[in-house]
Order: structure tokens, then C-alpha cells, then sequence
């Protein structure tokens, strides 16, 4: 895949509208927002954990971009706030997963960042890294076997997770099958402390792709419209019957790996300092204010409504009730199941 | 037993019932889907879904690749995106790689989602010894699943059972792991009713009726718990043979009726002792009708070691039989 350069006047827009770019650029400020927001109520002792993307922003509000609504599966991981906003989760249901309250998708069970919305074709997920790509690609199999034609699956993990048996497996049995999947990797360099030279002897993850059968590709996760273009490829292929596809993006991660890590006992500032000259955010509004997209007063009136929305969306799921205690009982199985029935 | 719409029946074997009530659910529901490891052209290594691949199609039942957690995990894909996939793990002893997926996610989809997603699913695996299988073709697994909210255990003994409940499991809306002694496979024949019935799960059923000891068992174990029970008649005393036919849930009345009339409570089964399912049958009657007691509850079961070993000493020692089992069941009665 070439690389479309953003700076030089290269900008090949892969038929997305200016509309479409502000969007993309609108979920970016939006997905940092709401990240910094879930570190700072568990700063303010709000929340007792939170989970943050930054550094993810392109790569996810790009790949949100070639996802069908309505139509397509997302079976995403805990890092895939942007993914998960713009497939159409809105900033207060993120809140009420970051708040644990009644009225979240999962009913306050989950850790925060495990979203799930039949409506939005979201699946559910666990925390067991690589549990959810068989679960894709079980999805993913339903739809070739009903002749959904024009609909795939979306399945993303870290670098980290393509070490996991279930990951193989995965691939394998989507290959096999020739299913409408797509195995997006983000690639930000680090598993909590394990750095890519750890995890794997060779680091280029989409050339594995070869080795089951299907095609692959490495794009640049800082441009929005490289990864868009990337999935969009993919998923289109998947959609039309052209089978599975693994794509990596390249990103990183800047942040800690959650609220209760501190990235400094395992790289240095500066390594992170260094990355952040690539902030795929600032990077981004340059570009739409180098092309006339945006100007700087459309900026700043976006940011001020992130912020407003962000603030709103706190504030309405702060206020909202945790589940009751009784709750705890639930959809353990279907009706009123005791483990001992008389 | 629930909804019997025929009066006629057949003499099938357990194996036989499984196939026929595999066969008869793809016939009626083309979102059933089976897949395994060699489920296809060969129709499973006993031959149970022979000749299915020609007339449902290889999308339907599916050759998998050697992989036990994503033939799992693959299946709780589809049972959430609206397929009632049926997952078979060769032998149960292959069922650890498939762990987490059934422990971990299956089990808990319908909770973690705030039943916004459910997972219904069945896991068909043939365990238990008593056939040479040595250590790698012999475990009992109920165990390591039975402490699993979200997730149910069946074992049945019988044919009629072994229809009735299955064709539960592939209706039910919550996943099922579905034991099928392989012991029993060949050797247990009974009549099976005609036309599609099931058998609610939960329920246990008096296989024998008695008055001087209960003895609870599943499995393989019902059947000489039957045999043990028929040569103390001989002798005079009267034991009371109750086949769980479901361990998760399991019916705590029938346990709990018995237990009240004989007074004395033995439970069998091939899994280890330890923290195994007499474990806690044992605990409940002791929690819940201790002075209806006149003997000490015991428990027969597989020593403390990994395995059953190839070598027919070493498997006969860790197996119960009908004569080990009379002989505790006469010290029980005499107590
Ligand atoms: C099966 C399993 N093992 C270990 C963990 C603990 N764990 C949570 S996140 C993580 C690192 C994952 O790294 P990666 O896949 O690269 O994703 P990233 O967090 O970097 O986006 C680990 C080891 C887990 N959740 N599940």
C-alpha cells in the first residue's frame, strides 16, 4: 500500500468528502477528550479504572469511517474507544461504562471499555485477549452461511494478542473458509511492559498473512486516511466474497497501559516524548487546515463542542444510578434459573 | 418425560439415539450446524454423523481444523450471531484446550451483556472409562465444569434419556455441555420413542425404587448402580437408584424426597473424589436434611491419582464396579 503523504500536497482522499474528514477529525478531538476524561475521574477518585488510546486516534476514527452501519460487525478489543464511537456509540454510553452504572449496555458488569450494542452490531467482548476473534469469525461464518452478501466482520487486537493460540486459530479458520473477516491489528509497540521483540521474533505481523492464505498489509496508523483506506480495501474485499484479509496498522501508545500502570518503570520519557512529535491529532488538523477544510475557528468550535458534549455526558451518567444489588442475580440463564432446580 | 408425540418407539443404543436426534434437528432447523474434528466424511470417529456431510452439505457440518478452542470459540460466534451451532470435542480429554472458551466466554455472554447477547450452544463430547482408553481416552470432566454459573452439564444414561435431553440442550438458550459415556455408547440399548420429545433439564429420574438407601449416580454408574441394587434385592434389602441425568442443574428435590424416606444417602460416580460432584451432593443433603439421617453420607469414586492407567489392573482399580458397589451399599443398608 503507498504511503499517501499528507504534508506535501499528496492527499489522495480515497473518495471520502470534506464532510467525512471532519467527522474523522471531530472523532479524534473527541476520543482524546473522553480518554483524558476517564484518567481524570479516576484521578479525582471518581472511577476506579480507565483505559486510554491515545495514539490510537487515526488509525481507529479511519477504520470507524469504512465500517457499514447497520450492517457490518465490529468485534472490537478494550483499547477501540474511537472504533466503538464512530461505528455509533455516543460519548454517554461510554460514560456509563466508564461509571459502571445500570443503565451501560452490560448493565455495570464489565470492566470500563468493554462496550457492546446488539443495535450497533457491536459484539460483546471479555477481557481475555484473542477470546473474541473466534467469536468474529463465528460471526463472520453465519453471515457467508445465510448469503448476507455485503457484510463483514471487523475483528481488531493489539500486537501483543497475535501471540495468543486463539489468534492462529482464528486467522486459520477464516482462511480456510474464505469468510468475510478482517484481522486489523493495532500495533503500538507495547503490551503493558513487553515490547515487540518479546512478543515475536519477526515484527512485521501482516506478513504472516501469507503463511494462511490470505492477503495482508502494513499502513501507517498516524493518517486517518491511510487506515481508512486500508480497511475500506479490505472490507470491501470481504464484503464481495474475496475472503479474510490481516492488516496492521502501524501507531503508539502514549499513555500508560491503564490507570494502574506506570509506563516509566518500563521505557524512558523520552522514547515517549519523541513519539509524541508524530501526535497523529495535531498532525491531522494541520492537514485539514492546510487544505482548506477546516479553518481555525471551525477547529476551535469543534473543540469547544467535544468538550460540552463530554462535559454532558458526565455529568447525565454520574448522576444516574449503579445497578441495584439484586442486579447481581440476573441473566445468569434465560428466566430464573437456580443452580440447584427443584 | 415432556411431550411424546408418538406411541411408538425402537430399540436403538446410545450412540444410535445420539445420531438419530443429531439427524432429525438438522432436518428440522437449518441453523443447526455441526463442526469437528473429523464430524464430516468420516462422521465423527464413532461414526455418529455418518453420511450427514452428503445430505446437509459441508457448510453445515463442518470438518474443523485441529483446534479445540476455536472450534468452541468458533461456535459461540455463531450461536450469538443467530446459529444453533453443535460443537464436538473428540474425546472429552481434548475438551482443556477449549477451556477458556467455555468457562470464560460461552458461559458468561448472556451475563457479561446484561442478556443483551445469549449463547446458545451445545458441546458434545464422549468421556468416562472402562474401554482401554488409558489416560489420554478416559477422564470424567464434569467436575471441572460443574462450578460454572452460566453453564449447564448433562450426562445421560439411558437412550430414551439420551434423546430427550439432547434434543433440551439444542433447544435450550444458554449453553450446554452434553457428557455421552462411551462405555455406553454400544453396550446400553432401550426403547426410544418415535417423533421429536424432550425431557426438561434438571429433572432426575428414580431408575429403581427403594426404601433402605439412596444412591445418586450418572452415567455409566447408573447402570451398575441398577445391577448392584437388583443382586441386594435378591438378598432382601431394598436400595433406591436415582440417575441424575442432569448435573448442572441438578434436582435437588428428587435427591432430597429420597433421601427423607431411606435415610441414608451414597453417592457414585467414575470422577475423582475430591471436589468432585458427590462433594457437593453430600454437602447439600448435609445442609439440608442432615437429621433426616441415619447413617453417614459416603461417597464411591475414583481415587486421588491423575488417571486411569492402560493396563487393566491399574483400570479396574480406579473404576468402580457393580460387586464394589453392593458391597459399600450392603454396609450402608446394615448400618
Ligand atoms: C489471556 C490474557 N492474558 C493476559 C492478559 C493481561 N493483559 C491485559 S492487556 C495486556 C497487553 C495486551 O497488549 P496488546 O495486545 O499489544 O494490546 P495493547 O494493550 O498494547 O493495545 C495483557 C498482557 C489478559 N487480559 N488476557
Amino acid at each position: 500500500m503507498a504511503t499517501t503523504d499528507l504534508r506535501t500536497g499528496g492527499l489522495e482522499r480515497h473518495g471520502l468528502s470534506d464532510q467525512q474528514l471532519r467527522d474523522i477529525f471531530r472523532n479524534m478531538l473527541l476520543q482524546r477528550q473522553l480518554d483524558n476524561r476517564g484518567f481524570q475521574l479516576n484521578r479525582q477518585g471518581k472511577v476506579p479504572f480507565a483505559l486510554g488510546s491515545e495514539g490510537h486516534e487515526a488509525l481507529q476514527a479511519g477504520a470507524a469511517m469504512a465500517f457499514n452501519r447497520g450492517s457490518d460487525i465490529l468485534a472490537p478489543y478494550y483499547r477501540d474507544l474511537g472504533l466503538c464511537l464512530g461505528i455509533g456509540l455516543s460519548p454517554y454510553e461510554i460514560m456509563l461504562s466508564i461509571f459502571a452504572r445500570a443503565e451501560d449496555h452490560n448493565g455495570g458488569r464489565q470492566f470500563p471499555n468493554h462496550y457492546s450494542s446488539k443495535q450497533a452490531g457491536l459484539m460483546s467482548f471479555s477481557s481475555i485477549l484473542a477470546a473474541h476473534l473466534p467469536h468474529a469469525v463465528g460471526a463472520a461464518y453465519a453471515l457467508k452461511y445465510r448469503g448476507d452478501d455485503g457484510r463483514a466482520v471487523l475483528a481488531t487486537c493489539g500486537d501483543g494478542t497475535t501471540s495468543e493460540g486463539e489468534w492462529h486459530e482464528s486467522m486459520n479458520f477464516a482462511a480456510v473458509h474464505k469468510l468475510p473477516f478482517v484481522m486489523l491489528v493495532e500495533n503500538n509497540e507495547w503490551a503493558i511492559s513487553t515490547p515487540l521483540e518479546k512478543q515475536m521474533a519477526q515484527p512485521e505481523i501482516w506478513k504472516r498473512a501469507e503463511g494462511y492464505g490470505m492477503p495482508g498489509c502494513r499502513f501507517n496508523g498516524f493518517d486517518p486516511i491511510e487506515t481508512y483506506a486500508a480497511v475500506k480495501n479490505a472490507m470491501d474485499r470481504a464484503r464481495s466474497g474475496g475472503g479474510p484479509s490481516l492488516i496492521e496498522g502501524t501507531c503508539y501508545r502514549y499513555l500508560a497501559h491503564s490507570t494502574d500502570d506506570n509506563d516509566m518503570t518500563y521505557r524512558t520519557r523520552e522514547e515517549v516524548s519523541e513519539r509524541r512529535k508524530h501526535d497523529p491529532v495535531p498532525a491531522f488538523e494541520a492537514v485539514l487546515l492546510e487544505r482548506g477544510i477546516v479553518t481555525p475557528q471551525d477547529v476551535a468550535a469543534m473543540r469547544k463542542d467535544v468538550l460540552r458534549e463530554t462535559n454532558e455526558a458526565t455529568d447525565a451518567a454520574e448522576a444516574l444510578p449503579y445497578p441495584k444489588a439484586e442486579d447481581l442475580y440476573t441473566h445468569v440463564y434465560e428466566g430464573a434459573w437456580q443452580p440447584w432446580q427443584s | 418425560m415432556a411431550v411424546v408425540s408418538s406411541t411408538s418407539s425402537t430399540v436403538m443404543n446410545n450412540v444410535e439415539a445420539v445420531r438419530a436426534t443429531l439427524y432429525e434437528a438438522m432436518r428440522n432447523d437449518d441453523r443447526t450446524i455441526i463442526l469437528g474434528e473429523d464430524v464430516g466424511a468420516r462422521g465423527n470417529v464413532f461414526l455418529i454423523t455418518k453420511d450427514f456431510i452428503g445430505e446437509f452439505g459441508e457448510a453445515r457440518v463442518i470438518d474443523t481444523p485441529i483446534a479445540e478452542a476455536s472450534i468452541v470459540g468458533i461456535a459461540v460466534g455463531m450461536a450469538m450471531e443467530g446459529l444453533r451451532p453443535i460443537a464436538e470435542i473428540q474425546f472429552a480429554d481434548f475438551i482443556y484446550p477449549s477451556f477458556n472458551q467455555i468457562v470464560g466466554e460461552a458461559a458468561k455472554i448472556r451475563y457479561r451483556s446484561n442478556g443483551e447477547y445469549t449463547c446458545p450452544l451445545v458441546i458434545r463430547t464422549p468421556y468416562g472409562g472402562g474401554v482401554r482408553g488409558a489416560l489420554s481416552h478416559s477422564v470424567s470432566i464434569e467436575a471441572l465444569f460443574y462450578h460454572v454459573p452460566g453453564l449447564k452439564i448433562v450426562a445421560p444414561s439411558f437412550p430414551d434419556d439420551v434423546k430427550g435431553l439432547l434434543n433440551s440442550a439444542i433447544d435450550d438458550p444458554d449453553p450446554v455441555l452434553f457428557l455421552e459415556h462411551k462405555k455406553t455408547y454400544r453396550l446400553i440399548k432401550g426403547e426410544v420413542p418415535d417423533g421429536h420429545y424432550t425431557i426438561p433439564l434438571g429433572k432426575a429420574r428414580v431408575r429403581k425404587a427403594g426404601a433402605q438407601l439412596t444412591v445418586v449416580s450418572y452415567g455409566l454408574y447408573v447402570h451398575w448402580a441398577i445391577e448392584a441394587a437388583e443382586r441386594l434385592e435378591k438378598e432382601g434389602l431394598s436400595v433406591e437408584v436415582i440417575d441424575l441425568r442432569s448435573i448442572r442443574p441438578m434436582d435437588k428435590t428428587a435427591i432430597l424426597d429420597s433421601v427423607r424416606k431411606t435415610r441414608k444417602l451414597l453417592i457414585v460416580h467414575e470422577d475423582n473424589k475430591f471436589g468432585g460432584v458427590g462433594a457437593e451432593i453430600g454437602a447439600m443433603v448435609a445442609e439440608e436434611a442432615l437429621f433426616d439421617l441415619d447413617a453417614p453420607i459416603r461417597r464411591l469414586a475414583a481415587p486421588d491419582v491423575p488417571a486411569m492407567g492402560y493396563a487393566l489392573p491399574l483400570e479396574e482399580e480406579y473404576m468402580s464396579s457393580p460387586a464394589k458397589m453392593a458391597e459399600t451399599m450392603r454396609e450402608m443398608v446394615k448400618f
